[in-house]
């Protein structure tokens, strides 16, 4: 029934293994008898994280110099699988490095890519991926036929993660082959935009913005409703576009998936794009002035109402309590 | 893999261009095909105007140049490529034939790359991610297929000399990235704003030479794309389990207390 080995793409960010390794994992166990990982990095760094959420082997890069990690990634595991065979399945998360290693793999072995991933459904030998369409409205089943080796890349926040309990996975080396040309893209500065609170993606509560807030120093009132409630401040790319908040603040199909407790939607229509961002949360709230829109279809509870007449109350009943 | 280019003068750079239906209009799928209907009006994909207006900008700071269009499309589609010309690109590859019907990202990525290959250019723009298929695996297959390096999710663009340099976007801010040319380099929303076409643009972009290739032409075979050459088969479209709407009430000056009595039901507050 299960397969025999997964491969998972790990990533770090700031020395943490990130969440949707790890939520990758949970379900690579589930699927697979043996679960390895590779890693852009020194693998002595996430053996023990990795091998808690159940990877018995990461195999590691060691430091790549600055190098964008697609190209000697891919290379690198299109060598292993020359000379050692490949896994049943290789995992990636919906990253900006996860697509750029799976596309680079993908060209290389001439393998197919099921992309959006939510849910794998493995039937002896036969994988398919589930991919929401339509905003989420529709869910498409593909399965991988033929002989080439299957990947896949994986939506956050579609498996919990949890640990499992085992002991620190084996470090092997995996190495870089000559990348010639394609290895010349080179970092040579990395910035961080600073954001206050909770993140995002792990807040219990996400107050987001949209263009209804009519300009961009009405964001603040999302910040401080965001506040008091110690919940993560988020956008809808409207907004984002328009330069009123970084990018790290957009929520939705080309932003970040998150799945609070509440998710507060303020002046936001409710775009499929947007949605497939935040309908897993478990309550949505909306504040829209239209009551025709989108979001209301979605929302446990909807305010018709201008978001500068309802948010400035809001705030002051809950900072006087 | 690829040579900068040896042309006359100025900067040379193909921006990729997917045509698709219209997102205002509601999707669906043919339940006979398991594809996209493309039934309704076909439009350039609003998230490559950005890599349009890109190269047009690029190549007017480097004093002169071409922009050349490359979109595969199984039915012979050029409204898009109309507009993204009537913008100012110069000249337009269109890859149409019935054998692309159902190609997957891979397949779309080895036509675009012998379509972009013709072209020899300087640098090739691709947006992060299309609106309607949205695997954002298209740049960095095309940069593998040619031999090339790349740079994803750039939220600014910038040459120097014979190298590009990129901010690339992160989940937590970005990097400065560099790059010889040629390369391939993937742009998101925002990076410029998009000029709207002028009445002059649209009259010209009627005489532009749009070249169309087969898949044959392009020395591919037709077991590299459409449904034989994917890898993969839809086996089921299911209806999401949908979210109920809640209660919706009109604000009269007290929907504030209705959320605050929401999130104490929650204990949330
Ligand atoms: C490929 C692609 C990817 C995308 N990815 C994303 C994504 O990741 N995330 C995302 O969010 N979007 C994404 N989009 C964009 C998406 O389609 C919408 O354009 C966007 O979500 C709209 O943002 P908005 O709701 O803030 O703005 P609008 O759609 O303009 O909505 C503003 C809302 O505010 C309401 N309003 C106006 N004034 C007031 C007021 N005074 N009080 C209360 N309400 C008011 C209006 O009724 C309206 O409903 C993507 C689009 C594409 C094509
Ligand atoms: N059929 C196509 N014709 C032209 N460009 C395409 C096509 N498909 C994908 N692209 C380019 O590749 C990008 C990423 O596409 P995708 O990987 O499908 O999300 C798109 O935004 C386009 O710039």
């Amino acid at each position: 029934m299960a397969m025999d080995n997964v491969w998972v793409f790990a990533e770090a960010a700031d020395g943490q293994v990130k969440t949707i390794t790890l939520e990758m994992l949970a379900k690579a166990r589930e699927i697979a008898d043996e679960v390895s990982c590779f890693f852009a990095g020194d693998g002595d760094d996430v053996a023990e994280i990795l091998g808690e959420h159940g990877a018995s082997t990461v195999f590691a890069t060691g430091d790549l110099d600055n190098a964008l990690v697609g190209p000697p990634v891919a290379a690198a595991l299109a060598a292993k699988i020359e000379a050692d065979g490949a896994p049943d399945l290789i995992m990636f998360g919906t990253t900006y490095d996860g697509r750029d290693v799976a596309g680079r793999l993908s060209a290389k072995l001439g393998a197919p890519v099921i992309t959006n991933v939510v849910d794998l459904v493995v039937d002896g030998d036969a994988v398919a991926g589930v991919e929401p369409v339509f905003g989420g409205t529709t869910n498409v089943t593909t399965r991988f036929t033929g002989d080439a080796v299957k990947i896949v890349l994986i939506r956050p926040k579609s498996f919990a993660a949890e640990p499992a309990g085992g002991s620190a996975a084996d470090v092997e080396d995996l190495d870089v082959p000559d990348l010639g040309n394609t290895g010349t893209a080179t970092v040579t500065a990395r910035l961080v935009e600073e954001t206050s609170g909770p993140k995002l993606e792990e807040a219990a509560i996400v107050v987001s913005g949209g263009r209804g807030l009519g300009e961009a120093s009405k964001y603040e009132m999302v910040e401080r409703l965001a506040k008091l409630l110690k919940a993560a401040p988020g956008a809808s790319r409207a907004i984002v576009d328009a330069g009123w908040v970084p990018y790290s603040y957009q929520v939705g199909q080309t932003g970040k998936v998150v799945k609070p407790t509440v998710y507060v939607a303020c002046g936001i229509s409710g775009a499929t794009q947007h949605m497939v961002g935040m309908k897993g949360a478990k309550y949505i709230i909306a504040i829209n002035k239209d009551k025709e829109a989108p979001i209301f279809s979605i929302a446990d509870l909807g305010i018709v109402g201008d978001v500068h007449k309802v948010m400035p109350k809001l705030i002051e009943a809950l900072e006087g309590r | 893999m690829m040579r900068l280019a040896q042309h006359n003068s100025g900067m040379h750079v193909v921006v990729c261009v997917k045509q698709i239906p219209d997102p205002a209009e509601p999707g669906s799928l043919d339940p006979a095909t398991k594809t996209l209907k493309r039934t309704g009006n076909i439009i350039l994909d609003e998230s490559d105007s950005y890599g349009v207006e890109m190269a047009l900008q690029l190549v007017t700071n480097a004093g002169g140049g071409t922009v050349s269009l490359v979109s595969m499309a199984p039915g012979g589609e050029t409204k898009g490529l109309r507009t993204a010309l009537a913008m100012g690109a110069s000249d337009a590859i269109l890859v149409s034939d019935p054998a692309l019907s159902g190609t997957d990202a891979l397949g779309t990525a080895k036509v675009l790359a012998a379509a972009i290959a013709r072209k020899s250019p300087d640098l090739v723009l691709t947006a992060t991610e299309s609106s309607d298929g949205y695997t954002g695996t298209v740049p960095s297959q095309i940069a593998e297929l040619m031999g090339l390096p790349s740079v994803t999710f750039a939220k600014s663009i910038e040459i120097d000399g014979s190298s590009v340099n990129v901010r690339r976007q992160t989940e937590s801010g970005y990097e400065e990235v560099t790059c010889p040319l040629p390369a391939v380099v993937s742009v998101t929303a925002g990076v410029v704003e998009p000029r709207y076409p002028s009445f002059k643009g649209i009259m010209a972009a009627k005489s532009k030479p749009v070249e169309v290739l087969t898949v044959a032409d392009l020395g591919l075979s037709a077991s590299d794309v459409g449904w034989a050459g994917g890898g993969q088969e839809i086996v089921e479209i299911a209806a999401a389990e949908a979210r109920e709407a809640g209660r919706v009430v009109e604000d009269e000056g007290e929907g504030f207390a209705e959320i605050v009595t929401f999130l104490e039901n929650l204990k949330v507050i």
